[in-house]
């Protein structure tokens, strides 16, 4: 399966706003599938942003965190051009990134 | 563990979105202009880090121990944006943001969800302690946005009505 | 909560029972039902302006609209679209495309759907023009309902965005016959709740089923293909209309059936000079 992340990144009054919507089942684990057979849990459990090389979001995530997880932060300074970057682990190893710059 | 990037263009659907009176006032929706992936990053998520224990609490007491090692004094400086009625419960915008200085963690909590602790984040200096997300709730459930701030831990909570959706 | 589904099933079913009868038995004017459609809503909701039908539920509740705001500002179908972009100007294995099977290499035409084929006699909605160009390229049809057809359908109806949407009846029997059905089947009641496509979009519009609000008709094509959080992916016009005659416990007719063709082309035509909005997100 294709990982997917979008990532938009804008500066405004010297702060950098962040938003992603990143492709991703976040199986609970409590639903089933037609066949009546439950879903195993299939989440991300850790995303985490860095801006230049520095770190400015970790987040860690339950399988309450809807599909398609949306997420929206600022952090002070960043300028346009600067690397952006974000990346994901789930509870089954699977991993992915991308890098992307500030608008 | 294919890694695909996703690369856009200028989304075609930056307009301005009408509502009726009836809606109250007319809102100004815009897609995201550009989204560009345009290079694989390093993975720096670190599953080793992910607070496990605290996610496979059932109680808010339990969860808040685990992850803070404390219970939380409410504080109206601890602001939180949730619907009354969840259009649909699978996907409820749930925003938490705070004046507090300091802060170095938030999160949040869906009391009557099967596991309790829905998020966190660590807030490192120079980052907003504000974020906006989307949550599933299992049910009517209060949710509660947590925020640690210079070692002590503040709450807002608000009730969010999750009905059976009509349409099929 | 049952208390308002009581209500609902016994509202006054009568009056459109014969409206619908009285319709039927009068000569095809698909202009002046147009007309008389968008007036019936414009004058019952006088405060939501026309073009403001494509958002449709979120003209009734603040509380649906304000979460909605927050979802558009990262679309959930926003995947869908990149995806459906890179499979339309993807080529076939023959070394032709998507583009090759449509005026203006199916860019900005989403609006001209569904369309009258007066070659076949039948009507073709966009979907099917797809899956015509497939197997005119050696390709096997697409499902009709979700998946990469949504995906592609999303694109092809960016590509429209705010054009009025411009569905033709043209003179041609045919063509006004699979009108006439179209307009039948909207309003005739079916399945065990006895509730027609009319019951819920006409006469409830706007009031709430449980914890949605039920869109009006009119504008209700526009937005498509959609991503529904029930879903929890996409889904076409088609997929809606199967969700519908089951959830009235009926039996739904095949994707590409002449029912659901007929019912999409009146349905369009409905909302004839609403510009389209899709691909679009709902509850």
């Amino acid at each position: 399966m294709a990982h997917q992340i979008l990532i938009h990144a804008s500066t405004a009054s010297g702060m950098t706003t962040v938003e992603a919507l990143v492709k991703h089942p976040m199986d609970s684990g409590f639903v089933k599938d037609k066949a009546g057979k439950i879903i195993p849990p299939h989440y991300i459990e850790v995303i985490e942003f860095t801006h230049a090389g520095k770190v400015v979001l970790t987040g860690f995530w339950g399988p309450a965190v809807s599909k398609n997880p949306f997420i929206k932060f600022s952090f002070k300074g960043g300028k346009s051009g600067d690397p952006i970057s974000v990346s994901w682990v789930d509870n089954k190893g699977e991993k992915a990134s991308v890098s992307s710059n500030i608008m | 563990m294919t890694k695909t990037l996703s690369m856009m263009e200028r989304s075609p659907r930056r307009r301005e979105v009408l509502l009726g009176a009836a809606a109250g006032a007319a809102a100004l929706v815009v897609a995201p202009a550009v989204l560009t992936g345009t290079a694989q990053a390093a993975v720096t998520a670190d599953a080793a880090a992910y607070p496990a224990k605290a996610f496979a609490q059932t109680t808010e007491a339990a969860a808040l121990k685990i992850m803070y090692g404390g219970a939380p004094t409410h504080s109206a400086a601890v602001k939180m944006n949730a619907p009354d009625i969840a259009e649909n419960g699978a996907v409820v915008p749930v925003t938490v943001d705070t004046s507090m200085a300091n802060v170095t963690s938030v999160a949040l909590l869906a009391i009557d969800n099967p596991f309790t602790m829905a998020a966190a984040y660590k807030i490192p200096a120079g980052t907003n302690p504000g974020i906006s997300s989307r949550l599933k709730l299992a049910k009517t459930t209060k949710v509660v946005s947590v925020v640690q701030s210079g070692g002590k831990l503040y709450s807002a909570s608000k009730p969010v009505k999750v009905t059976l959706g009509g349409c099929g | 909560m049952r208390l308002i589904i009581m209500a609902l099933m016994g509202a006054s079913f009568a009056l459109f029972g014969s409206l619908a009868s009285a319709r039927a038995a009068t000569p095809i004017n698909p202009q002046a039902d147009m007309k008389a459609f968008q007036g019936y809503f414009l004058k019952r909701f006088p405060k939501v302006p026309l073009a403001a039908y494509v958002n449709g539920p979120y003209n009734f509740s603040k509380s649906e609209a304000d979460q909605w705001k927050q979802i558009m500002e990262f679309p959930p179908y926003q995947f869908a679209l990149d995806t459906g972009k890179s499979v339309f100007n993807t080529k076939f294995p023959n070394g032709k495309d998507y583009a090759s099977c449509f005026p203006n290499g199916g860019v900005g035409i989403a609006q001209n759907y569904p369309m009258f084929d007066p070659k076949t006699g039948r009507v073709v909605t966009l979907g099917i023009a797809i899956n015509r160009c497939r197997v005119a390229n050696g390709l096997k049809k697409l499902k009709l309902t979700t998946g990469p057809m949504a995906d592609i359908l999303a694109y092809m109806t960016s590509t429209s965005d705010g054009k009025p949407i411009n569905v033709v009846v043209p003179n041609n029997p045919k063509a006004l016959a699979a009108y006439r059905a179209g307009k039948e089947y909207f309003y005739s009641r079916r399945g065990q709740l006895n509730f027609s496509c009319a019951s819920c979009h006409v006469q409830e519009a706007g009031m709430h089923l449980r914890g949605n609000v039920l869109a009006p008709a009119l504008g209700m094509t526009a937005a498509f293909p959609l991503y529904r959080s029930k879903w929890g992916n996409m889904g076409t016009l088609v997929r809606r209309f199967i969700g519908c005659n089951k959830k009235v416990h009926s039996v739904p007719a095949k994707p590409d059936s002449a029912a659901y063709r007929d019912l999409a082309y009146f349905l369009t035509y409905m909302n004839n000079g609403l510009p389209v909005s899709g691909p679009g997100a709902r509850p």
